[in-house]
């Protein structure tokens, strides 16, 4: 190494020190530019798609649209979704597959959302809850239909 | 292995470095022999985060597995998801719609963008810079929440299907993508003020783990690697899919072959995959986002292979079908395997600390490496 390239090192690492150092100041002087996200105390707003859990909607008359015919739970990779199916007798006295328990294992479940595209009536989607912790992991499984809950008129 | 070199000179040194080391990026173990300071050879030991994916695969339909792809290179779980439905439509002949092609194009190109940024971080923080790690993320940032919008997640996306992708566009893509595209530019530049520049750097990685260009191609180190040492290995070019063929980009390669080669071929592959944005961002053709495919996908018997260019390399799947609903057998390429199978080669001679440097230029991601 020549003399001269012993300097001219020295000059290449204060140069390139002081590169650094003008963009801290930069953000030093510029702390507007610098994103925070106080999640606990301030909520986090998320996409509408976001995928969180999967929920089944209710009407205030406590329907939901789901006929049991498992879509879902035929298009889940990994088993998240277990459908319970009863016969309940009809008015007319025919008896007609109905939904008992939609059972959701949320410890199973990746958010996918190949369950959601494959229900043809719609009765589930996703929600943006995503604070899923619990202490327990048996309360990660849910049932889904609200008890006392019918099918929606008209939803075949 | 190692044992061998031992005999030979009593000075040797075994150590283990990982699998919880935190300059391994995950859980990978290198077993490596040292006389001093100097690296004799290194062995990666992998199984750490084995999940058997491809045999996980065999049980699953073809609509289901393409999720599962999100798990092996995960900072371009996008790109991954669209070797397999590429697969998929290859061997069931299905033409994807124009504007499917191109909303594919642009999240691959923007997942790209998004895991160079993140290995840009982390590069320089593994030779000992703390700062960029955190401008990194804060672009990283800006993409995740334009995933978020349109395809539902940050991370594991899930949002391609064989035909299409799952929803069409959210209505605020075009004006953030733009947003970002125009703060993007603004960030590159200081990058380069920030790290290419700085004399440190250069030090660390000039002329450290040098791979040659014949060596890069037995390796089958391909992406950046395998560019970086002057092998024009670009899937997009050499085997357009999709939309690729109509778009002007070029094919980033340096001749050095070290690491400093490497970071360069990555910069300027982050300038590469903004100007395909832009060009792609505007000229969103309308129609449909997902072609009409069957309830139930049969595969017809016989044997497929698509290969796609990840943010790492050749990324490819190869599907044996015997005519069911689920795959005979799969197997993925995936890039990071090649690629680390060229550290003992490189490492060899050099110190130990230029060993994490030649791995953060590897851009390594263990859950890709041992699937």
């Amino acid at each position: 190494m020549t003399l001269k390239q012993y300097f001219r090192n020295i000059w290449d690492g204060m140069r390139s020190l002081a590169a650094g150092m003008r963009r801290t100041g930069y953000y030093f002087f510029h702390h507007k530019e610098i994103i925070t996200q106080e999640y606990p105390d301030v909520p986090p707003r998320l996409a509408e798609r976001f995928r969180g859990e999967v929920v089944m909607p209710h009407n205030e008359n406590n329907e939901h649209r789901c006929t049991g015919c498992t879509a879902c739970e035929l298009a889940c990779p990994n088993g998240t979704i277990k459908i319970i199916t009863k016969y309940e007798i009809t008015p007319d006295g025919k008896k007609k597959k109905a939904l008992d328990k939609f059972i959701y294992h949320l410890e199973l479940c990746t958010m996918c959302n190949l369950c959601i595209i494959a229900c043809p009536t719609d009765a589930i989607k996703m929600s943006q809850a995503f604070e899923h912790s619990v202490f327990d992991r048996s309360q990660l499984i849910k049932i889904l239909n609200k008890p006392g809950s019918r099918l929606m008129e008209g939803v075949e | 292995m190692f044992k061998e070199v031992l005999a030979e000179d009593q000075d040797c040194l075994t150590l283990n470095v990982g699998p919880q080391h935190p300059s391994t990026h995950g859980v990978l173990h290198l077993v490596i022999t040292l006389k001093g300071e100097t690296i004799l050879r290194v062995d990666p030991h992998l199984g750490y985060i084995h999940r058997s994916i491809e045999k996980m695969c065999e049980s699953l339909s073809y609509r289901q597995f393409i999720y599962v792809t999100s798990r092996m290179d995960y900072l371009s779980a996008h790109i991954n998801n669209h070797g397999c439905a590429l697969c998929v439509e290859k061997a069931l002949q299905i033409e994807v719609p124009q504007r499917a092609q191109v909303i594919r194009v642009l999240m691959d190109e923007l997942t790209r963008i998004a895991s160079h940024v993140l290995w840009w971080g982390a590069m320089a923080m593994d030779v000992g810079a703390i700062t960029p790690f955190f401008h990194a993320f804060r672009e990283r940032e800006m993409i995740n929440e334009i995933m978020e919008e349109t395809c539902g997640a940050r991370l594991t996306m899930n949002y391609m299907v064989p035909g299409g992708v799952m929803y069409d566009l959210h209505p605020n893509f075009q004006r953030r993508v733009k947003q970002f595209i125009s703060f993007f530019k603004s960030k590159l530049n200081e990058y380069d003020e920030l790290l290419t520049d700085n004399i440190i750097f250069k030090q660390r990685t000039q002329h450290i783990g040098v791979l040659r260009r014949e060596d890069a191609i037995s390796f089958g180190a391909t992406g950046p690697v395998g560019r970086g040492s002057g092998w024009a290995c670009d899937v997009r070019k050499r085997a357009p899919y999709e939309c690729y063929h109509q778009l002007q980009f070029e094919q980033v390669v340096e001749q050095a072959g070290d690491c400093y080669a490497r970071y360069l071929v990555r910069m300027g592959e982050m300038r590469q995959s903004l100007s395909i944005i832009e060009q792609l961002i505007d000229n969103i053709p309308s129609g449909d986002y997902q072609a009409k495919t069957k309830a139930v996908l049969k595969l017809p018997k016989g044997e497929y292979y698509s290969r796609v260019e990840t943010a790492r390399g050749e990324f490819g799947v190869y599907i044996v079908s015997d005519g069911g609903t689920t795959p005979y057998r799969i197997k993925f390429r995936s890039p990071g395997f090649s690629n680390l199978s060229a550290l003992d080669h490189m490492s060899r001679g050099h110190k130990i600390g230029d060993l994490v440097a030649i791995m953060g230029s590897l851009d390594l991601v263990i859950p890709d490496i041992d699937r």
